[in-house]
């Protein structure tokens, strides 16, 4: 079959690339303890958080940008990124968002008024423009749970014990290059708290926009799930089409305590630059999971069709007995996309289960890789892993890549690794076909039918989303 | 006697190879065509032609359907347009529902032909009566399509397509192969259920075994791409008796 055809019906058009048409308060570009010194004084923050951000930034300034993964972009000049953006309204009155960002974020599909949400299910959302979350819906309703749901900054000045104590716990200040560069730099992010038993009454989410020119984005998220508590997180995130390559480097840290459960679900939309790889965001994150106490869970999902550059290994590390870590991936590369993405699965705690299921999709110059690492210590008697790791190859100038990686200390751990890559087969396109189904129907058919032990982790309508989205990418231009 | 179908002077190359040398043959209403033929012959790449497959490349002569060319149209369209081929090995596609995957083919059917599509109550009570009839299990209906199938299953599960899609033109490639008795049984069934005076069979075989459950109007000996003999069904016991070898082109 004509590559062409294929190609058509993969390269789909970016439909979040507007841009938000308000005023911005930016600072110069430029990296140093006077760039910090101004975020930090714009969030009007205590001095020991200053003081550790100067600390992650010196760290940094020691550390090299690594290259070990299987990515080839133009390096990236860190003094040339704007470290601070911010919509001018939000940030003097933050009770008042802009009407532009509600109608944009309605183009987004997620409603900030809490009145207009539709249907009998509620999602809080906080709600992330450039560098200042510009408002977090149902906080007070969540309160009354007990339920902390804010920005960090808020976070930083309202409950500073807890930040203290768990901020940096999970990845440290100086674990990566890019968990440094984001511990010096980052503006905001969500906090989240869930006390002793309680079952969170809503989902919960964050919807992160860039919108600004030559910025870079580096929120930050912390969520603590205390004893026997239960919440389910979703991210979304969007930009605007822009030539220029984009910097956004995130950390996520999870904390789950004995019987506690995380369900931490990415929808990653960022915008993926052209099929000649200009412009489109460099997306280097690091999310790290502890399950801290016994019996206690998280699972990480992320649909990845976005970025020109995605750097992700959402982890779990197992330290409570019988504690459970879930990796469910989609990762959609095309145009000139490339991602490496994967887990880490380090079992500490007696009897700990982890499960990896990674399914990969490239088309047109995409370029996917996984790579993850299942480590299981000495002290993990019992310790059982499953890993599925499976690409699927759409036309003939992509690729696909796979590094698993086992360090077993622990003899009678159980490792189970398959992979699988496959190519949209010219027979099963056929079989489709023959049925009367048309060409692009039955390409989103068999790739929907691949994605399925993934999509089916989603919160129902996030799954409805995601289907769109994968969709979206891989056909919108046809027809 | 008008056609339903017509193969005029068919040649057709797969890769390097000529396969199809200036094959004839007609298919009319009603009736039920048997193409036999030694390993080799061509049988497969004919009924790969006639539905478009992107392994088969024309290089001259006219497949005629319901009066019109269509050398070049379309895999879905020819199938919108009433032509069916069960596969000799349907392909696997994991994660795909099978009663999703059938629904959907027949809507794209229903709204080719302008009907109303089926919403998904009305689309199990109508797979459900299909399923009884072959003898297949309830979770056929959740399964993925061809998944982890036995072959009679994936053989029952073509004809279940066949019975829900209601072709005009059906070509059976190797139908028979890999069933035991009792599948053999319930596809023979099936397909005389679709037997209506009006629908064209073109049933291809290596064995004569699936005859005796089809009964053919018309025996075709197809060799090196050609159709060298065309006779009634008591040419079965000839070919069965003497081989393809004694068959000399009329």
């Amino acid at each position: 079959m004509a590559n062409e055809g294929l190609d058509k019906a993969v390269s789909g058009e970016y439909a979040l690339g507007f841009e938000i048409d308000i005023e911005t308060d930016i600072i110069e570009p430029g990296l140093s303890e006077k760039t910090i010194a101004f975020i930090s004084k714009k969030k009007d923050e205590p001095e020991w958080m200053l003081e550790l951000r100067l600390k992650a930034l010196k760290k940094w300034e020691t550390m090299t940008e690594p290259h070990w993964g299987k990515l080839d972009y133009e390096p990236i000049d860190y003094q040339s990124i704007s470290y601070f953006a911010a919509p001018k309204e939000g940030i003097d009155s933050l009770d008042e968002v802009d009407p532009k960002i509600l109608e944009a974020y309605d183009k987004l599909g997620i409603s900030l008024e809490e009145q207009k949400q539709l249907s009998g299910v509620k999602v809080a959302v906080d709600a992330v423009v450039d560098s200042v979350s510009v408002t977090t819906t149902y906080s007070e309703e969540l309160k009354k749970h007990g339920v902390i749901f804010c920005s960090i900054s808020e976070a930083i000045k309202d409950y500073p014990e807890l930040v203290k104590k768990y901020m940096f716990s999970v990845v440290p200040m100086a674990d990566n290059y890019f968990a440094a560069l984001n511990s010096a730099v980052f503006t905001d992010g969500t906090f989240v708290y869930i006390p002793k038993g309680v079952r969170c009454p809503m989902e919960l989410s964050t919807y992160f926009r860039i919108n600004a020119l030559n910025t870079g984005q580096f929120e930050r998220t912390l969520i603590i799930a205390d004893e026997g508590s239960h919440v389910s997180y979703n991210e979304g995130c969007s930009a605007p089409t822009r030539d220029e390559h984009q910097l956004h480097a995130a950390v996520v840290e999870l904390v789950i305590l004995k019987d506690a459960e995380i369900k931490y679900s990415t929808i990653q939309n960022w915008f993926p630059g052209d099929e000649n790889g200009k412009g489109g965001i460099y997306n280097f994150v690091t999310k790290r999971a502890i399950c801290q106490g016994d019996n206690s869970k998280v699972s990480w999902t992320q649909v990845e069709t976005g970025s020109a550059i995605t750097w992700k290994y959402p982890s779990c590390i197992l330290k409570g007995d019988n504690s459970v870590g879930e990796f469910y991936s989609v990762a959609v590369t095309t145009l000139a996309q490339q991602a490496d993405t994967g887990t880490k699965m380090i079992h500490i705690g007696k009897n700990t289960s982890s499960t990896i299921i990674s399914k990969g999709i490239s088309a047109m110059k995409g370029q996917n890789t996984y790579r993850g690492l299942v480590k299981i210590n000495k002290s993990a008697e019992g310790a059982r892993n499953y890993s599925e790791c499976d690409s699927l190859l759409i036309g003939s100038n992509c690729g696909a890549h796979t590094f698993p990686y086992l360090e077993s200390k622990d003899t009678k751990g159980q490792v189970e690794h398959e992979a699988t890559t496959s190519k949209i087969s010219d027979e099963q396109l056929f079989y489709l076909r023959q049925r009367g189904i048309n060409e692009e129907d039955a390409v989103s058919m068999i790739v929907h039918g691949f994605c399925k032990q993934v999509f089916s982790q989603l919160p129902m309508e996030y799954a409805v989303e995601a289907k769109a989205l994968l969709e979206l990418t891989l056909e919108g231009s046809v027809g | 006697m008008s056609s339903v179908m017509k193969i005029e002077n068919l040649q057709a190359k797969i890769g390097d190879k000529q396969i199809l040398k200036g094959l004839n043959l007609e298919l009319e209403p009603g009736k039920v065509h048997a193409i036999m033929g030694p390993n080799g012959a061509g049988k497969s790449t004919l009924s790969k032609a006639l539905v478009g497959h992107y392994d088969v490349e024309l290089t001259g002569g006219d497949i005629i359907y319901k009066g019109k060319n269509i050398n070049e149209m379309e895999p879905e369209e020819r199938a919108l347009e009433g032509i069916f081929l069960s596969f000799q090995h349907p392909v696997e596609i994991p994660g795909v529902n099978n009663a999703y995957f059938l629904r959907t083919a027949l809507n794209a059917k229903r709204k080719h032909e302008g009907k109303e599509e089926l919403n998904a109550a009305e689309f199990l009570r109508l797979m459900r009566d299909h399923l009884e009839m072959l003898g297949m299990k309830s979770d056929m209906i959740s399964r993925s399509l061809n998944e982890g199938f036995s072959g009679g299953e994936k053989k029952r599960n073509e004809i279940l397509q066949m019975l829900i899609l209601e072709p005009e033109v059906i070509i059976l490639d190797e139908i028979d192969s890999g069933l035991d008795i009792d599948a053999l049984r319930a596809v023979s069934e099936g397909i005389n259920k679709m037997k209506d005076g009006k629908r064209s069979f073109l049933v291809i075989t290596h064995y004569s075994r699936i005859l005796d459950y089809i009964e053919p109007d018309y025996i075709h000996v197809l060799k090196d791409g050609r159709i060298i003999k065309t006779a009634g069904p008591e040419l079965v016991a000839q070919l069965e008796e003497h081989g393809y070898d004694a068959i000399e082109e009329e």
